[in-house]
């Protein structure tokens, strides 16, 4: 079997599918024998760098921990992974594994291994071309949460994901929340149109907002947070961290780490450690990654739905940056453009945009026309609209929204650049 | 003088709204005020009060869930809509509202949700869903540009017109190359993207009739849209 995992070539995947043709077993054996189980991770935004968050703080535990590697987040790159990572008798040098799982291959993956631990993060609308529904992703979870076997971790915030909790089997369910002062930056998608409506003048009608019953109790629940410093409401006591994240949806998702990571080691926990462990995590690949160009800081923002997109320009105030917007429909960035009528843009609308780009840049330029947000340039050419970006304000801080193909390629001309130096 | 006001209604904003339905408000707001209109903007959710002044109602898709909620309050509302309609007010009701404007929708598993009939249409549940870029042609219209994303299979009575014929695309049903339908002044689509934006001939055809009905005439100044005519182009090369 071990010979299977030399097939690997680019993809992550084709090795895996060999293993489950020629052992369908081989899954379930495997992690089945790890001492501390499975834990898996869900939702639409921010598996990646909660997954990362998790491996960390259990590492700083002492635990050894196997992970899929990004961009394996389907069963076969799970499968090509562990035989990545298996010796020559398969097995899997771990105590535990930490999958971040795709919500539909989320759930093949729990009829061949029932975790002992989930987390689910959030169901936003998100390449609703390829699900369908937003209620097909939930039911998705709905399956992941009741295949769990010991914890289910649910974020009390999503009504959703909150609705999981009557599909639980497993005797624990813990919470992760925000204190009431921190919900408005969490618009819903179902309240998303009422906050819209709040910022439109001549709006007559009032939204419904606020009014969400308090929930059931949270273990952690995050109730400040100031570009990287945060405090965090762990058993009634204030904690004060200050991360290496930026973005309150990265903090907010530290919260959920948080949770996981107390749930799994239990009474053991060594808290100082716990801590330091979460003040170092970088974020994952492209999830507000930072570089240096010129001497210029240039944070890349992954962007993929409405909610992220909204989140993320709360998150980073304009004043101050050089703004860019890369929009690309590529099949992984979702080919409906739609869901760009549904972020607000007018945080942007003081500084305007320097450079609209991308496969769709003249979408997105249109986008911003209607918001009455100015536009330097629009142009589909991502290299071209990059270099005059970064070189027509040499002096200034930048930053770049952009979806996943986009950012790929942005990384690649970036790193052509010599003066780029990857600082996180 | 005061600015002539033109009183633009959201049918259930709260439940169905998804797939940038906000884009249609948006749009119709910035091309009525560039043109000298002043737009007062209502949302109207179940339950509430029906405005008395009422020019142009704009509706969208939305979840089953969505769909659910608004079902009882649309049949309630079904007279008002149906003589509104009938009096030409113009109306855009996309997707979800689209097929509850019909006389009814049979889903997959064989349950009937009863519409309000202001359409001669009727739609049931099919078995996959028909996503993807699609492209229109119009003889009212030109070229329409949208994006689909439904499972409900839509068939047209006598008393309605398609929007468009489909040359890229499922469009209603995926077999009689028609999508949309057209009664009065009221356009109902699958299309979303949203739709407003990139097709502004929509969009002038709705302000048009809502001004014209109010005030008897419409100030039609030519606008010039930056990026207009390039969205639209590039989303027709785009693969489905």
């Amino acid at each position: 079997m071990k010979a299977v995992a030399r097939l690997r070539g680019g993809g992550s995947a084709l090795p895996g599918l060999v293993a489950e043709k020629i052992d369908p077993q081989f899954l379930p054996r495997t992690l089945g024998k790890l001492p501390r189980g499975v834990v898996v991770i869900s939702g639409t935004n921010g598996k990646t760098t909660t997954t990362k968050m998790v491996v960390e703080l259990l590492q700083g535990q002492g635990l050894k921990v196997f992970t899929n590697r990004t961009g394996s987040n389907f069963t076969r790159g799970v499968v090509a992974s562990v035989l990545g990572d298996s010796d020559a008798r398969g097995r899997l040098d771990a105590d535990i594994a930490v999958l971040e799982l795709d919500e539909a291959h989320a759930v093949h993956f729990v009829k061949l291994v029932r975790p002992r631990y989930s987390l689910l993060l959030n169901v936003m609308r998100d390449q609703l071309d390829r699900f369908g529904e937003i209620e097909t992703t939930a039911g998705f979870l709905r399956q992941i949460a009741a295949a769990t076997t010991d914890a289910v971790v649910l974020n009390r915030e999503d009504p959703r994901i909150l609705a999981l909790a009557n599909a639980v089997t497993a005797p624990r369910i813990d919470y992760f929340g925000l204190a009431p002062q921190l919900r408005h930056m969490f618009p819903h998608d179902d309240e998303m149109r009422n906050a819209v409506a709040a910022g439109v003048p001549g709006a007559e009608a009032a939204g419904t907002g606020g009014g969400q019953p308090e929930g059931p109790r949270a273990d952690v629940v995050l109730s400040a947070c100031e570009g990287s410093a945060a405090t965090f409401q762990v058993d009634g006591r204030g904690i004060e961290v200050e991360l290496k994240l930026t973005g309150v949806y990265n903090v907010f998702n530290a919260a959920a780490a948080l949770v996981l990571a107390r749930t799994v080691l239990g009474p053991a926990v060594d808290e100082p450690a716990l801590l330091a462990s979460l003040e170092n995590v970088t974020p994952a690949f492209g999830r507000g990654e930072s570089l240096t160009v010129n001497g210029q800081p240039l944070d890349l923002v992954l962007v993929k739905n409405p909610a992220g997109f909204r989140l993320a320009l709360k998150s980073f105030p304009a004043a101050g940056s050089r703004t860019m917007i890369a929009i690309n429909d590529n099949y992984a960035d979702g080919r409906d453009m739609s869901w760009l009528w549904d972020v607000d843009f007018d945080s942007l609308r003081e500084t305007g945009v320097a450079e609209v780009s991308g496969v769709r840049a003249q979408d997105m330029g249109l986008r911003l026309f209607y918001e009455d947000v100015p536009v330097g340039r629009v142009d589909t050419d991502l290299n071209a609209s990059l270099h005059r970006f970064i070189a027509d304000d040499p002096d200034t801080p930048k930053r770049i929204y952009c979806t996943y193909t986009a950012m790929l390629a942005l990384r690649r001309e970036l790193g052509k650049l010599t003066e780029v130096e990857v600082v996180s | 003088m005061d600015a002539p006001v033109i009183d633009l209604l959201q049918l259930y904003p709260r439940d169905m709204n998804i797939y940038g339905d906000w884009g249609n408000v948006l749009v119709l707001r910035k091309r009525l005020a560039l043109r000298g209109y002043e737009v007062r903007l209502h949302e109207y959710n179940p339950g509430d009060t029906f405005p008395e002044q009422v020019d142009l109602i704009v509706g969208g898709g939305g979840q089953d869930s969505g769909q659910n909620k608004i079902q009882a309050d649309l049949l309630a509302q079904g007279g008002r809509l149906r003589d509104l309609a009938d009096d030409g007010l113009p109306m855009l009701a996309v997707c979800g509202l689209y097929q509850l404007f019909g006389h009814r929708f049979t889903t997959h598993t064989g349950e009937v949700i009863t519409g309000i009939g202001l359409l001669d249409v009727e739609t049931v549940g099919g078995p996959t869903r028909l996503i993807g870029n699609t492209v229109l042609d119009s003889d009212e219209f030109g070229t329409i540009i949208g994006y689909e994303n439904h499972s409900g299979l839509t068939t047209l009575g006598a008393e309605v017109q398609p929007f468009g014929r489909v040359t890229k695309g499922d469009g209603n049903n995926g077999t009689d190359g028609t999508e949309g339908a057209r009664y009065r002044n009221v356009i109902a689509t699958y299309l979303h993207g949203s739709l407003l934006p990139k097709n502004p001939a929509v969009a002038d055809f709705l302000i048009r009739h809502a001004a014209e009905r109010r005030y008897g005439s419409f100030n039609d100044v030519p606008l010039d849209i930056p990026h207009e005519s390039e969205a639209r182009t590039d989303a027709a090369a785009r693969p489905r």
